[in-house]
């Protein structure tokens, strides 16, 4: 499974963040300790270069990197508001919550990393939390059956989709 | 510039301190969910989304107190890892459990309580 064929320049541009991030972190520029750092990255990229660059996108990369930090700073406002608002449910002397899992099938979004951005997502908002996904469906348990509404009208789904798709 | 007592307080030191302070808050509320929670995937709800908005509030006050420098980058990045790494530990406990069919924790019908829930 680790020796998945790819082109080399992969495995160079792997090696070539993690070297960045290596001298970023270290601070130690002398020959022993760059030595190391070439060592790891090394290794670090033979096996995990087929991690990194898994997803084959159908938009050019620093579009999606763009619209991605947009969204992310709409998802930062969600979740003050996820936070207050479970906050509140937290703190009130009856635990008004009434839970239960929903299905809920995605409809514009294709991909492992999509998918993935999209669960993590849903568990970070208002009261969602993925348990599973099996295929476009979303196994999410929801505090509040408002929750759940809330997840249901698909505003952040349509948001992932438009960071990730042309369409 | 703010006094308080004897010390004097520069903008970007209250800044840090509502955010710290802000921070500790969302760290209580998900500890007192972890404790008043019924079951584990309410439970999840609690510590998955208030630690991470309270690490990265936590984070930000350390930055907007040091300023910026190589350490802040680094804090940086230790936010960036939470806020990807916090959710996906939540899903991986919450799909072992849902997998193990561990069946979540419901209101019991009650006269007072069916029907829409008010608000």
């Amino acid at each position: 499974m680790l020796l998945k064929k790819l082109p080399f320049t992969r495995y160079l541009a792997t090696f070539f963040y993690a070297m960045a991030f290596w001298l970023f972190l270290s601070g130690h520029y002398d020959v022993f300790h760059i030595t190391i750092g070439i060592l790891c990255c090394i290794g670090v990229s033979y096996a995990s270069t087929n991690l990194l660059f898994q997803y084959e996108a159908d938009k050019k990369r620093h579009i999606i990197a763009l619209e991605f930090i947009l969204y992310t700073f709409w998802l930062i406002k969600e979740i003050v508001i996820a936070n207050l608002q479970v906050a509140r449910l937290v703190l009130s002397p009856r635990l008004k919550i009434d839970p239960g899992i929903i299905v809920y099938k995605c409809r514009h979004i294709q991909g492992d990393v999509p998918k993935t951005v999209y669960g993590n997502s849903i568990t970070l908002t208002p009261g969602t939390v993925t348990l599973d996904i099996v295929g476009d469906d979303f196994y999410v348990h929801a505090l509040t059956p408002a929750f759940a509404a809330g997840l249901q009208d698909g505003e952040m789904e349509r948001r992932v989709a438009h960071v990730y798709h042309t369409k | 510039m703010l006094t308080l007592g004897n010390t004097n307080l520069a903008a970007n030191d209250i800044c840090a301190i509502v955010l710290i302070v802000g921070g500790l808050f969302f760290f209580f509320t998900s500890t007192v969910g972890l404790l008043r929670f019924p079951d584990l995937y309410s439970r999840m709800h609690a510590t998955g989304k208030g630690d991470t908005l309270a690490v990265l509030l936590i984070i930000s006050g350390a930055i907007v107190h040091h300023g910026l420098n190589l350490n802040s980058a680094k804090l940086t990045l230790i936010a960036l890892f939470v806020f990807i790494a916090n959710p996906t530990a939540t899903h991986a406990i919450g799909r072992a459990a849902y997998r193990c069919g561990i069946k979540p924790w419901r209101r019991k019908p009650e006269p007072s309580n069916s029907g829409e829930p008010k608000k």
